[in-house]
């Protein structure tokens, strides 16, 4: 099956390796006798909701960031659009940001978002940097861990009854408080984690793979063949422990 | 020397012997450190009786192997205060000043973080400002953050100081602006350029406005010649310049130096693009600093290398390369000049995420190993993060058998020299910590000796 991804703006949001997450989930797709068609959509192109099956935007610095603020939110009702019509997505750091209400304060200015998550983000003082581990509950009863890196200076605040990517076991999360971490909307993720953040989690490279095809096929996300992912765990391990090692403290 | 600072310049160098006697790792920033404590004062004051004053190098990649040509070029003629081993924060310029109280000029690599404070302290007659890329986000910050603390840098040191940049750089060479007499260098060979640039360019978009710069040669990461069509902002015109460029793999480079006092070949005997910015950059900073062109030449063609960066060790019949890798751009080049030799059949990549080495290694992510992973035979992941090195490795397409996991340093060398036929090499890439350790492996069998006792 063919599954079309949407990378928003690959050339300017790509700070944090955003292209290992693009590789993690071309490669598992393969794995499993799927094709991953990676379209570029960056500023001045059209985003059409109806042709992607998975969008994904990543970090980026600052000046990046604003650079494409206008932009993204211009794109704001397609990509509504998109996620409220069945497509998948996964926002990283400065794209899981101005996917919110919008980014206010920083250097005296604020940006606006797209409204997607319902959360807005505030310029705090101290950057939070470090490994995070998250515990999380993307379907009911299944547990499972997201190791990842943040490094951020936003401070991220969910509306009252919004949910969550998950609860933070160690790490700094949305905003240093809540003890949360990320946003979800159906379909749609979005969190600070980076590292990228799917190769050290390939189950949640699965779960966006699985939303994917179930937009493709118009059906439910299938179950996917397994794979060992021996090097996977291990890597999580590695970094779950430094961010255990690390706990929640600048 | 008042009284105060006598004593306490006393009582920092005790503190450097006692550290090599202790063994503890050559007392590089130790002695600093305490005279911090006791007069943060003091480093300014062992600066200002430099009788040639203070040249100041920084940059993301290459400070340490420009700052070591510049002393190979300089150094039979003068007495320097040189931090050669790379101590490159206020402790280890201040202990550097400690240990060389009869220099005539110091000469210091600084780190791109350090520089506002170590400016302000030794007021540089001469600072030379390399390039700008992403490194270590976490510990460093953003870019563009470094780069408004450098133009603040420049502008409060004023016209006192002359400046050296690498005008291929956007960031850098915009900083030509603040000064009258800025020297600018580069690299003019369109026939090096690379044809798009890499994954993750830094400094794409115009510094002044934000649109997309055109590169009509784009050499290493984002450095070239670039024009903003938009605004019109452009390459300055470069004094010091590298021009008919010739790359011979793994051995070494050759190019024809144009500087204000004529034009040279020079043969480097260093390979890859990124040696020639470092060299070109020296040039234009011993210019700068007075050495004529001749001395240049011959300072550049005996360059050894700087620790870690290009280093041979002799292990047997076998040999060990060792190559320095730290971020996206610097690990490119090196790729880049692995390929130009022959991709090697045995590789031991070793990535630490020490504090020195940046907490976050997503950047083996944007680094293009793609290359290599598919002409090598077997690459040994290694370092506290080898398992996460692997995962890059296979999914950058390397077959799994091709690939060893062996987080023990010690134990991947060993390895890797069982792998490496007679007479063969093993090419060894750590980041800076795990450079460090298999130094000090080396030293343990007596293959190198302690840096600190190799000046």
């Amino acid at each position: 099956m063919r599954i079309r991804v949407g990378h928003l703006y690959p050339d300017y949001l790509n700070i944090y390796a955003d292209r290992g997450n693009i590789l993690v989930l071309s490669r598992r797709a393969a794995l499993r006798g799927h094709e991953l068609e990676v379209a570029s959509v960056t500023v001045g192109d059209e985003l059409r909701a109806s042709e992607h099956d998975l969008l994904y935007i990543g970090g980026g610095q600052d000046r990046e960031q604003a650079l494409v603020a206008p932009d993204l939110a211009a794109k704001g009702e397609a990509v509504k659009e998109a996620v409220s019509g069945g497509t998948a997505l996964l926002a990283v750091c400065g794209g899981y940001q101005l996917l919110g209400r919008g980014y206010f304060g920083r250097h005296d200015v604020d940006m606006p978002g797209v409204g997607l998550f319902p959360h807005e983000t505030v310029a705090g003082g101290r950057r939070m940097i470090g490994d995070v581990l998250l515990e999380c509950e993307l379907e009911l009863g299944v547990r499972r861990t997201l190791a990842g890196f943040e490094n951020h200076a936003g401070r991220t605040r969910l509306d009252h009854g919004a949910e969550p990517l998950g609860r933070v076991v160690a790490g700094f999360g949305n905003d240093g408080e809540s003890g949360y971490e990320g946003c979800r909307v159906g379909r749609a993720v979005g969190t600070y984690l980076h590292g990228p953040l799917l190769p050290r989690n390939p189950w949640l490279a699965d779960w966006l793979l699985a939303q994917a095809l179930a937009h493709a096929t118009g059906g439910a996300p299938p179950e996917l063949e397994p794979l060992p992912d021996r090097l996977e765990a291990e890597a999580h391990a590695v970094s779950a422990q430094r961010a255990r090692d690390r706990g929640g403290r600048f | 020397m008042g009284t105060r600072l006598a004593v306490e310049t006393l009582a920092a160098r005790a503190a450097a012997r006692l550290s090599r006697l202790a063994r503890t790792g050559g007392g590089t920033t130790l002695p600093g450190k305490l005279l911090w404590k006791l007069d943060p004062a003091a480093i300014d004051a062992l600066a200002a009786r430099l009788p040639q004053g203070v040249a100041l190098i920084s940059a993301t990649n290459g400070k340490t192997t420009t700052t070591a040509m510049v002393a190979e070029i300089l150094g039979d003629g003068r007495r320097l205060a040189w931090n050669s081993s790379g101590a490159n924060l206020v402790s280890g310029i201040a202990s550097e000043l400690l240990a060389s109280p009869n220099a005539e000029l110091g000469l210091f690599e600084v780190d791109e973080g350090a520089l506002p404070e170590v400016a302000r302290r030794v007021r540089p007659r001469t600072l030379m400002l390399g390039n700008l890329f992403r490194d270590q986000l976490d510990r460093y910050g953003e870019l563009e953050l470094i780069a408004e603390r450098w133009r603040e840098t420049v502008r409060r040191l004023g016209g006192t100081t002359t400046l050296v940049l690498n005008g291929d750089d956007p960031q850098v060479g915009d900083l030509a602006r603040e000064s009258t007499d800025a020297v600018t260098y580069g690299l003019d060979d369109p026939a090096q350029a690379r044809s798009v640039l890499q994954h993750a360019a830094d400094s794409r978009y115009c510094v002044r406005c934000g649109r997309p710069y055109e590169f009509a040669a784009a050499y290493v990461g984002h450095l070239g010649d670039y024009r903003c069509a938009n605004c019109g902002h452009a390459r300055p015109e470069l004094q010091v310049v590298a021009r008919s460029i010739e790359l011979r793999g793994l051995e070494s480079a050759s190019f024809e130096l144009v500087t204000p006092a004529g034009q040279t070949r020079v043969r480097l005997p260093l390979p890859g693009l990124y040696n020639v910015y470092n060299a070109v950059g020296a040039a234009a900073l011993a210019h700068v600093l007075g050495a004529p062109l001749g001395e240049i030449r011959v300072g550049l063609e005996r360059f050894g290398a700087a620790f870690g960066r290009f280093e041979r060790i002799v292990a047997g019949d076998k040999t060990i390369l060792v190559l320095l890798i730290k971020n996206p751009a610097g690990a490119n080049e090196v790729i880049r000049t692995l390929e130009d030799g022959g991709a090697p059949p045995i590789l031991l990549v070793a990535l630490n995420d020490a504090i020195a080495d940046g907490k976050d290694v997503s950047w083996i992510w944007d680094v293009d190993l793609e290359p290599l992973l598919a002409r090598t035979d077997c690459l040994i992941a290694s370092g506290g993060r080898a398992a996460e090195l692997g995962v890059r490795c296979v999914y950058g397409g390397l077959p799994e058998a091709s690939l060893e996991v062996q987080p023990e340093l010690e134990r991947a060398l060993d390895r890797g020299l069982q792998l490496t036929p007679e007479h063969g090499e093993l090419v060894v890439l750590p980041t800076y910590t795990a450079m460090l350790a298999i130094r000090r492996i080396f030293t343990q069998r007596g293959l190198v000796n302690p840096w600190w006792e190799k000046r």
